[in-house]
């Protein structure tokens, strides 16, 4: 009748058992090992595991340890976690229930969650495995899920890359590598912060090429061009690798000295610069001569330093080296 | 289409004929010039036009490039492990197949593979129907099929049917030769 438990034992072969539960165990009341199935005998080692004592062969960790068969009562129906005491001491989990007829204990294992360990360990194969057990789908998706996170993995070490270089993209000008604009207002503004706090004097200058039009209009967009790159190399040249250099625009450069704090040492430096760039530079034969005005600001001028006052002084400067003749440094307030 | 399913188209072209050869199929079907992204999906169309630019390129019929396609994946260790999970013999993987949407989608949700059908003959014949949606997806899984078959060592001949709705399977020879081994437990990596 529907609903009610049939009484009746059902009898089954070890061999058929075996095939439907590759992996149960038939252990006797005195604690021996009746019968296994073809998985578990795999797993045995060496010998059979037939006719020897079940406690010998296995150990029972959880719930708890277990030491004598009369203990296995007490765990009917639990969930047993058990391993082999020999070889790669493979981690199982299983369950026991009561035979009929005093024929002992019939126990069904399986593997945990360590089953790609016991699979190599034991060189199992799809066959050792029910058709009823997901086990090979489990591993199907280990290795699946391994292969999608390499390709997540090389996704991401790309995309890495490309925003490495547009970030560097955004920050340099084109033509000369040097900072750009928006590099420098970043740079500077960082600068001011710092030396408002008392954390590092610097010195902006400004620098205007003179004699640069001439030259462009003379001898052409690409002698121009080599110019500039000539002039951001002279200027790379002498300054440091911690200032920041920066083309804002046609033929005017910015630069942060750090740690410049003097006027008379600022100006030497302005000279340098200005005396290499009055050496001629060969375009096709033909000599370009330019010169260039710098204007100079020094952060210590000011009790708080401002970006756009310390640029509007720095022009100032500037245009006061223009006026004076051009080819000259001027440091403001001085 | 997934962008897996067009990064290897990507690499079966690049692989077989050269990179020149793909320079120029991925330009005239207008793909980026840094290819196919495996993780991101792409339009049906653009798929098709680097199909339709290949075999215009190779003078190759589209359906014989797809079945080449087929054979080239099963080439690629990984995806014939994961091939091999379907059965420990030739039959049992041809029943494999009908999981085998289900078993892409285990692995990328979104792969969307479509909905295969097997049918066994009274011959000992298989037929293989599915994806009319997708017309070139029957000629790379008769390729996958055949490579299979030596792979699993079986003697198995594979051909389009039904003018392109069907792949027929007639097995010839289940255990013809040893075929290349295959263990459940990932080989070790490096």
């Amino acid at each position: 009748m529907d609903g009610q438990a049939i009484q009746d034992a059902a009898l089954i072969g070890a061999d058929a058992l075996g095939k439907l539960m590759p992996m149960y165990l038939w252990v006797t009341p005195t604690g021996l090992i009746r019968a296994a199935g073809p998985t578990l005998a795999k797993l045995g080692g060496p010998g059979p595991l037939i006719g020897r004592r079940f406690l010998d062969c296995f150990r029972v960790d959880r719930p708890r340890a277990l030491y004598s068969m009369a203990d296995v009562q007490a765990l009917q129906g639990q969930r047993i976690l058990l391993s082999l005491r020999e070889g790669a001491e493979t981690s199982l989990r299983g369950q026991a229930q009561p035979l009929s007829g005093g024929q002992g204990w019939l126990l069904n294992l399986s593997f945990g969650i360590s089953v790609a360990d016991a699979v190599r360990d034991h060189r199992l194969t799809n066959a050792d495995f029910a058709p009823t057990d997901l086990t090979v789908e489990l591993l199907y998706l280990t290795e699946v899920k391994a292969a999608v996170m390499g390709e997540l993995a090389a996704l991401n070490t790309r995309l890495q890359a490309a925003q490495r270089e547009s970030e560097a993209r955004a920050l340099t000008d084109a033509l000369t590598g040097l900072a750009n604009r928006r590099a420098l207002d970043i740079d500077l503004a960082r600068a001011c912060h710092l030396a408002g706090r008392g954390e590092g004097a610097f010195a902006l200058m400004h620098l205007d090429l003179d004699f640069f039009k001439a030259v462009n209009d003379t001898m052409g967009h690409a002698a121009g061009d080599l110019v500039l790159c000539e002039v951001a190399q002279v200027l790379r040249e002498e300054t440091r690798k911690s200032d920041t250099v920066a083309r804002v625009g046609g033929d005017e450069f910015v630069m942060i000295l750090r740690g410049e704090a003097d006027p008379t040492h600022v100006a030497r430096v302005a000279a340098r610069i200005i005396s290499e760039l009055e050496r001629p530079i060969l375009y096709e034969g033909e000599p370009c001569r330019i010169s260039g005005s710098i204007g100079v600001t020094l952060s210590r001028f000011y009790p708080v330093p401002d970006p756009e006052r310390m640029h509007a002084d720095a022009d100032e400067a500037t245009y006061a080296a223009k006026r004076a003749g051009r080819g000259r440094c001027v440091v403001a307030g001085g | 289409m997934h962008g897996l399913i067009n990064r290897s188209l990507q690499s079966f072209l690049r692989d077989t004929y050269g990179p020149a050869l793909w320079s120029r199929v991925a330009e005239q079907a207008g793909v980026a010039p840094e290819g196919f992204e495996a993780m991101l999906t792409y339009d049906d169309a653009l798929t098709d036009r680097v199909l339709a630019a290949s075999a215009a390129a190779l003078s190759k019929p589209g359906e014989a490039l797809l079945e080449d396609l087929g054979m080239f994946l099963v080439s690629l260790e990984p995806l014939r492990r994961l091939l091999r999970f379907g059965g420990v013999d030739y039959v049992e993987f041809l029943h494999s197949l009908e999981e085998l949407p289900d078993r892409a989608r285990l692995a990328v949700a979104d792969i969307g593979l479509p909905d295969l059908e097997l049918s066994s003959g009274k011959d000992g014949s298989f037929r293989l129907t599915g994806g009319a949606a997708h017309p070139g997806f029957l000629p790379v899984l008769a390729g996958v099929l055949r490579a299979m078959a030596d792979d699993y060592g079986a003697f198995a001949l594979v051909d389009m049917a039904d003018g392109g709705d069907a792949v027929r399977i007639e097995l010839l020879q289940a255990e013809y030769s040893a075929g290349r081994s295959f263990d459940l437990a990932r080989p070790e990596v490096g």
